[in-house]
């Protein structure tokens, strides 16, 4: 409170950086997607609900639509079958896009070392935080999403508008 | 070396810089291919083909269905299964029988403890171990409380899609109490293993019995208020009744088992007809429907849970008179706890043999059953006379359900296949295996 | 009303389908009615129909591939064929289970269907043919359910690799990452 109103002063002006104010938007309500395979997904949803609140994050809305959504939490073990689907809603996802690799099998295989499980799922999107267990707890997962949020505080809007979209 | 060899793929990952169908894949499905299995009017263009993807808003999981189309009321209803197999009985097979038993937890992910306790009868049976009274009854109470925890997740998550979004959110936190006594007893909140051939992986630690006391104490005014919320609900009795009706003879013939057979009116329920792991000596009713719709089966989990309740308290009361330690003494299957290593050196042998190679087991096949909270989930399981099995398969009941949507769903509207859908509580890794 | 005596099944067989059963097991408690392939539909209407077994519930039909690296293809111990099919009925009304089995030759890998009998059928065959390669004579929809409609080859056979990637430790590090496929974007 102290620090709004120094910068406040008589005329309700705050000033800081562009980056930090896109930023600042972009981690205050990263919608995520409805994306749940199996058992992290559980997970997932026990800490959308009320003992683990992801909507302190801004995070509550899942958005069915892949076009809508700013994050994928793969979360759950991804299998041949359903590697194409994943590329696919990860390309129709607009920039700037974050993936979180939830879990052991989303993010190296996990248990299943065998035919039908791509070993981890940066074998398909590049993905940006991993976060290990089976399943993480979700405080594991908050401190994912936490550490994802650091991130994206340190990027740099040069770099998006130089190199073109992510 | 397995990394440079190619691995049998049917469709190339594209790179990202091809679009997403990109070189190598072949999505040209025709609808020649579709020729036996929809209708002719699909064929001529008369009624309209709906992909409900893999991915779509609903928690089930990875389901599609292909469903044919005319104007809102279905025609044929097409479920495509597959998109989270992992072969975990082709892995099973090279496994020792107790680290395979990890595995199985990751199946039925929202009850695990019903895999571990099929595939540990299964073992136990051809093994031929015994199961010492204490395990029996602190099995009993593992059993009943992950039946709770499945049906909580399958209320939130039905009266989620069905609109009633605040049943979600009490059902979770109703589950994390639930989750929290699991982490006592296994040390993971979900996929405990804690259910072990030959009985346990421990006894109950000290906190346990309290805790769980004092959630049996409050858990039925939970449900009561959850009732309050939807039995009587005109809006929920118009979504769900008359809704996915099946005839009993139907249901038999389909494989249907346990709530979505009870709601038809057989009366078949596993604990009752061939009871394991001391279920016969409980006091409890089985909750049979009448109508074979989506209330009755949503009203027959909302009793069972009722029901688990008044088992778990029998159980309670029965674990100070049961004799017996938490798992075998037969120190051919199970090890022998640390302190007898400095004593014994049986005991160091058999420790040996078991963390080197496991157990071994004859070169016959026996056959498990149990009422796993979807429904009856069997195992069979064939051994080699070594320590891996040669193989095992598992009957999963979200399996023959998803097939039997194909027979459930025509006839009504898309809304109405929602309900259905979430009705049948599939869940696909137990689908999938 | 009256519910007929419970037979006894083997007797049954010996009965009704003079010379089908070919031999019974009994492990553990459980029976196993051992039966030729191109019995089986034959067998298990018998045990559905007829008043005294009534078995009207289909459990599960699994398969078994008896190969063995060791051994080779041709030598299965003391099976007779390569593949084993069991079918496990349940009687609801006389509570208690069966288990009828048949031996499948690699060089005739057909059964025929029992979808008439049980729709529950319908896909456990599929699964069976989709992972076993053993064809069912009859079935209405023989495609693959668990893998991608145009995988090659049956996973649950023995001689199918398990496709197992090699465990990445500090010393393959660079080796693996050479040839594992890392999404660029």
């Amino acid at each position: 409170m102290g620090v709004i109103s120094s910068k406040l002063g008589d005329l309700g002006v705050v000033t800081t950086t562009l980056d930090t104010a896109v930023n600042w938007a972009r981690t205050g309500a990263m919608w995520p997607l409805l994306f749940g395979l199996a058992c992290c997904a559980i997970e997932m949803m026990s800490t959308q609900a009320s003992e683990y609140d992801l909507s302190r994050f801004g995070m509550e809305l899942n958005r069915a639509s892949p076009r809508q959504s700013d994050l994928i939490i793969v979360a759950g073990r991804v299998t041949r079958k359903m590697a194409p689907v994943i590329r696919q809603l990860y390309d129709q996802m607009a920039a700037p896009r974050y993936v979180l690799s939830m879990g052991d099998c989303a993010s190296c295989g996990g248990v299943y070392n065998n035919y039908a499980i791509v070993q981890g799922v940066d074998e398909i999107i590049p993905v940006d935080v991993y976060v290990a267990g089976c399943p993480p707890r979700p405080e594991q997962l908050i401190h994912g999403i936490l550490t994802l949020h650091e991130r994206v505080r340190g990027e740099r809007l040069k770099n998006w508008v130089v190199e073109g979209a992510r | 070396m397995a990394t440079t060899e190619r691995r049998p793929l049917s469709l190339e990952i594209p790179t990202a810089t091809e679009n997403a169908l990109g070189q190598g894949q072949t999505w040209e499905g025709s609808l020649a291919d579709l020729k036996g299995l929809v209708s002719e009017r699909a064929l001529t263009g008369e009624t309209m083909l709906l992909n409900l993807g893999p991915h779509h808003p609903s928690t089930h999981g990875v389901l599609r269905l292909l469903l044919e189309l005319d104007g809102e009321e279905i025609v044929t209803c097409l479920p495509d299964v597959g998109f989270l197999h992992t072969g975990i009985e082709k892995n099973i097979e090279s496994k020792p029988y107790e680290k395979a038993l990890t595995l199985t937890d990751r199946m039925d992910y929202l009850a695990p403890m019903s895999n571990n306790m099929v595939f540990s009868m299964a073992v136990e049976k051809l093994a031929g171990i015994d199961v010492p009274e204490r395990a029996q009854v602190i099995r009993v109470i593992c059993l009943e409380m992950t039946r709770l925890n499945s049906h909580l997740v399958w209320l939130g998550t039905h009266a989620l899609d069905l609109g009633a979004m605040s049943v979600f959110l009490y059902c979770f936190r109703e589950r994390e109490r639930l989750l929290e006594m699991f982490e006592m007893l296994g040390g993971q909140r979900m996929m405990t293993s804690y259910i072990r051939p030959g009985g346990l992986w421990r006894d109950l630690p000290e906190q346990f019995l309290p805790a769980l006391e004092s959630f049996l104490s409050y858990f039925p005014s939970k449900v009561d208020d959850y009732e309050k919320l939807l039995t009587n609900n005109p809006l929920w009795r118009d979504r769900t009744e008359g809704i996915g009706v099946v005839e009993p003879e139907l249901a038999i013939s389909l494989g249907l088992s346990g709530p979505t057979l009870r709601a038809s009116g057989v009366n078949y329920d596993v604990r009752k007809a061939m009871p394991y792991t001391g279920y016969e000596n409980y006091d409890f009713d089985v909750p049979l429907g009448e109508h074979g719709d989506v209330y009755d089966r949503f009203y027959i989990r909302i009793l069972e849970m009722r029901e688990s309740v008044r088992i778990i308290r029998q159980a309670i009361k029965r674990l100070p008179g049961a004799s017996g330690s938490f798992r075998t003494e037969n120190r051919k299957f199970a090890p022998p706890p640390r302190a007898e290593l400095g004593r014994s050196m049986e005991a160091v042998i058999h420790h040996f043999k078991l963390w080197t190679e496991g157990f071994a087991a004859p070169d016959e096949e026996v056959f498990a059953a149990i009422e796993s909270p979807r429904g009856e989930i069997t195992c069979y399981l064939h051994g080699t006379g070594g320590n891996k099995p040669r193989r095992v398969h598992f009957k999963t009941p979200s399996f023959i359900h998803i097939s039997a949507l194909a027979r459930m769903a025509p006839g009504y509207m898309i809304a109405d296949l929602v309900a259905i859908v979430g009705s049948i509580d599939c869940v696909l890794g137990d689908s999938d295996r | 009303m009256q519910i007929p005596a419970a037979l006894d099944a083997v007797t049954t067989f010996e009965e009704k389908l003079p010379g089908v059963l070919q031999g019974t097991h009994v492990f553990r408690d459980e029976l196993t009615l051992l039966v030729q392939p191109v019995d089986v539909p034959r067998a298990l209407q018998l045990l559905r129909d007829t008043k005294g077994l009534v078995y009207n519930y289909l459990s599960d039909i699994s398969a078994v591939d008896y190969y063995e690296p060791a051994r080779g293809y041709g030598d299965y111990g003391d099976r007779p064929e390569r593949f084993g099919v069991s079918y496990h009925l349940l009687s609801m009304l006389y509570n208690r289970r069966i288990r009828v089995k048949t031996y499948v030759s690699e060089d005739n890998l057909v059964l025929p269907t029992v979808t008439t009998l049980w729709e529950a059928a319908n896909w456990l065959e599929r699964e069976i043919f989709d992972m076993m390669g053993i064809r069912f004579e009859g079935h209405p929809n023989l495609r693959r359910v668990l893998m991608p409609e145009d995988w090659e080859g049956h996973p649950h056979r023995r001689d199918y690799p398990l496709g197992y990637e090699t465990v990445m430790f500090s010393f393959n590090v660079d080796e693996i990452n050479r040839h594992k496929p890392y999404a660029k974007e």
